[in-house]
């Protein structure tokens, strides 16, 4: 079973957001999206200051087998990136939920949230 | 990822690494079941469409874990996909010959050998390995072609089957499923699991038959390790495949063998065999005997390429530097120029070296080792160079 951490909140294409820090909510994807794509190879992540919104695919991961885009759950200004991941994207396999974060977005409207999946509802879509 | 909104679903590509989406292998309505599928179910394969069959692409542990289980140890798999064609009749070497590269009477009964299946205009319909069965099992050729191609091959076999030269053809494709067991433990794999009851494996590109000659085991394989590819009544497969896995053989899906073939710049027809290109655009001038007795279709094509320089060679193209894999359909530049040459007929991320390679047909000039190239990736250039084949 893969790990569904209950304090998230869950986009149906698989990317979680912790939104403790509005002004910086954390951004990644879950442990079933990394199990789902394996051998994550490559990830191109979006530019600092850029505004994003909602449902925009901003961000792509690569498989040794295949590229797939990484969507925006929420909108907002890029803050910060996982820089690290650029060189080594092992710990979106390894660590999905800590090292393996991939953004942050300073939300635009929190309200946004409440279109995302909490983690039980994200237990049912993944089941 | 929206792609992975239903998990039963493959994730939505991009691109692709594996052909599914190659000419010819377009996903019909109904796609064919292997007779493994049920061995894949329960080892919770990946499947996805390939050629219109619904195949493993890759297994729990993923794609680098079986490429590197190959390399290192074992691994088996699933090529029940795969067609054999039958080939009989008296006439059958001296009509064969015409219509293939390489040369038949170079092999004696119970031995193969690699050749193509060049069109009128030389270029590739297919690439197969042809074997020569033994006069105990009624002589003739056991042709293993690929399974995008079977109807292609079979309809252009007797479309210039010759009767009156006593050639019979027969698709025996539906009556074999097929595993490639492949990697250094290999032949140990083979002798654990036959306890020698079934002799030894035949000797590289050979052929034998076992199970009173339902069984073929041919010692070749598309990864380049050591191997062998068996071919069984469907019903038998799945027993063979068990047993394999039960002594240690890695389960590997279409995913690792495109990383395993092309590190060894093994070409797939359908990426970087077409109609259009000829083998010795393709670098497989080995198998074209020009000079054979008989000759065959497409031979002055080759001939005249041969006398007046090649214009385009498949060339193996390596990144210089980490970075996104690339991959088939990728844009090729000359470094620092505007415009592409090339686009790449095959390309991955090669698990053994840890950076991008990939193929495609350069003009002949850029075409020599060490020569600097650029791949567009999403709109940006990535450095790249010309390197020898194979990669690794």
């Amino acid at each position: 079973m893969s790990q569904i951490p209950e304090h998230l909140h869950y986009a149906d294409s698989h990317e979680w957001v912790d939104a403790a820090n509005p002004d910086a909510a954390t951004i990644g994807v879950s442990d079933h999206a990394q199990a789902e794509l394996t051998d994550v190879v490559y990830l191109e992540l979006p530019e600092v200051g850029r505004q994003v919104g909602a449902g925009e695919a901003i961000a792509v991961i690569e498989s040794v087998k295949a590229a797939n885009d990484i969507y925006a759950p929420v909108g907002g200004e890029i803050v910060e990136v996982n820089s690290a991941l650029a060189e080594e994207p092992g710990p979106v396999n390894s660590d999905p939920y800590g090292a393996g974060w991939m953004f942050r977005i300073k939300l635009s409207d929190p309200a946004e949230l409440d279109r995302l999946m909490d983690a039980e509802a994200y237990r049912r879509h993944v089941g | 990822m929206t792609a992975m909104r239903d998990c039963a679903e493959p994730l939505r590509r991009l691109q692709t690494g594996v052909s599914e989406d190659i000419p010819g292998s377009e996903t019909p309505t109904k796609l064919q079941a292997s007779p493994l599928a049920a061995e894949h179910a329960r080892l919770g394969a990946r499947m996805a469409a390939f050629a219109g069959w619904d195949m493993p692409i890759q297994y729990g542990g993923g794609i680098v874990a079986e490429h590197r289980a190959v390399r290192e140890s074992g691994g088996v798999f699933d090529i029940s996909h795969m067609g054999q064609i039958r080939v009989g009749g008296a006439g059958a070497a001296r009509w064969l010959n015409r219509l293939l590269t390489n040369d038949l009477n170079l092999i004696g009964p119970g031995e193969g050998q690699y050749t193509l299946m060049p069109n009128e205009a030389g270029g590739v319909i297919d690439d197969l390995i042809a074997y020569r069965e033994t006069d105990a099992n009624g002589g003739g050729f056991f042709l293993v072609v690929n399974a995008s191609k079977i109807g292609e091959d079979f309809a252009w076999l007797k479309e210039h089957a010759d009767f009156e030269a006593e050639v019979s053809l027969k698709n025996a494709s539906a009556a074999f499923g097929g595993i490639a067991v492949q990697g250094p433990r290999a032949a140990a794999l083979w002798e654990e699991t036959t306890a020698g009851a079934l002799g030894d494996l035949p000797p590289r590109n050979g052929m034998i038959r076992v199970e009173d000659g339902a069984t073929i085991v041919c010692r070749t394989g598309y990864t380049g390790e050591d191997g062998f590819e068996l071919f069984a009544p469907p019903e038998r497969i799945a027993g063979w495949f068990r047993r394999f896995v039960e002594a240690g053989a890695e389960p590997c899906g279409l995913g690792a063998r495109d990383t395993l073939r092309l590190e060894k710049g093994y070409p797939l027809n359908g990426a970087d065999l077409d109609p259009v290109h000829t083998p010795l655009e393709a670098g497989l001038g080995f198998f074209c005997k020009l000079d054979k007795a008989g000759g065959f279709i497409g031979r002055d094509v080759l001939a005249r390429q041969k006398a007046e320089g090649l214009a385009t060679k498949l060339s193996a193209i390596r990144r210089t530097a980490k970075g996104p894999p690339p991959r088939h359909g990728y844009a090729v530049f000359p470094s620092g120029e505007a415009e592409p040459v090339a686009e790449l007929t095959s390309g991955t991320l090669s698990p053994t070296l840890g950076c991008g390679i990939g193929l495609a047909y350069l003009p002949a000039a850029l075409a020599r080792a060490g020569t600097p190239l650029e791949i567009e990736i999403r709109g940006r250039r990535f450095a790249a160079e010309v390197v020898k084949k194979p990669f690794v």
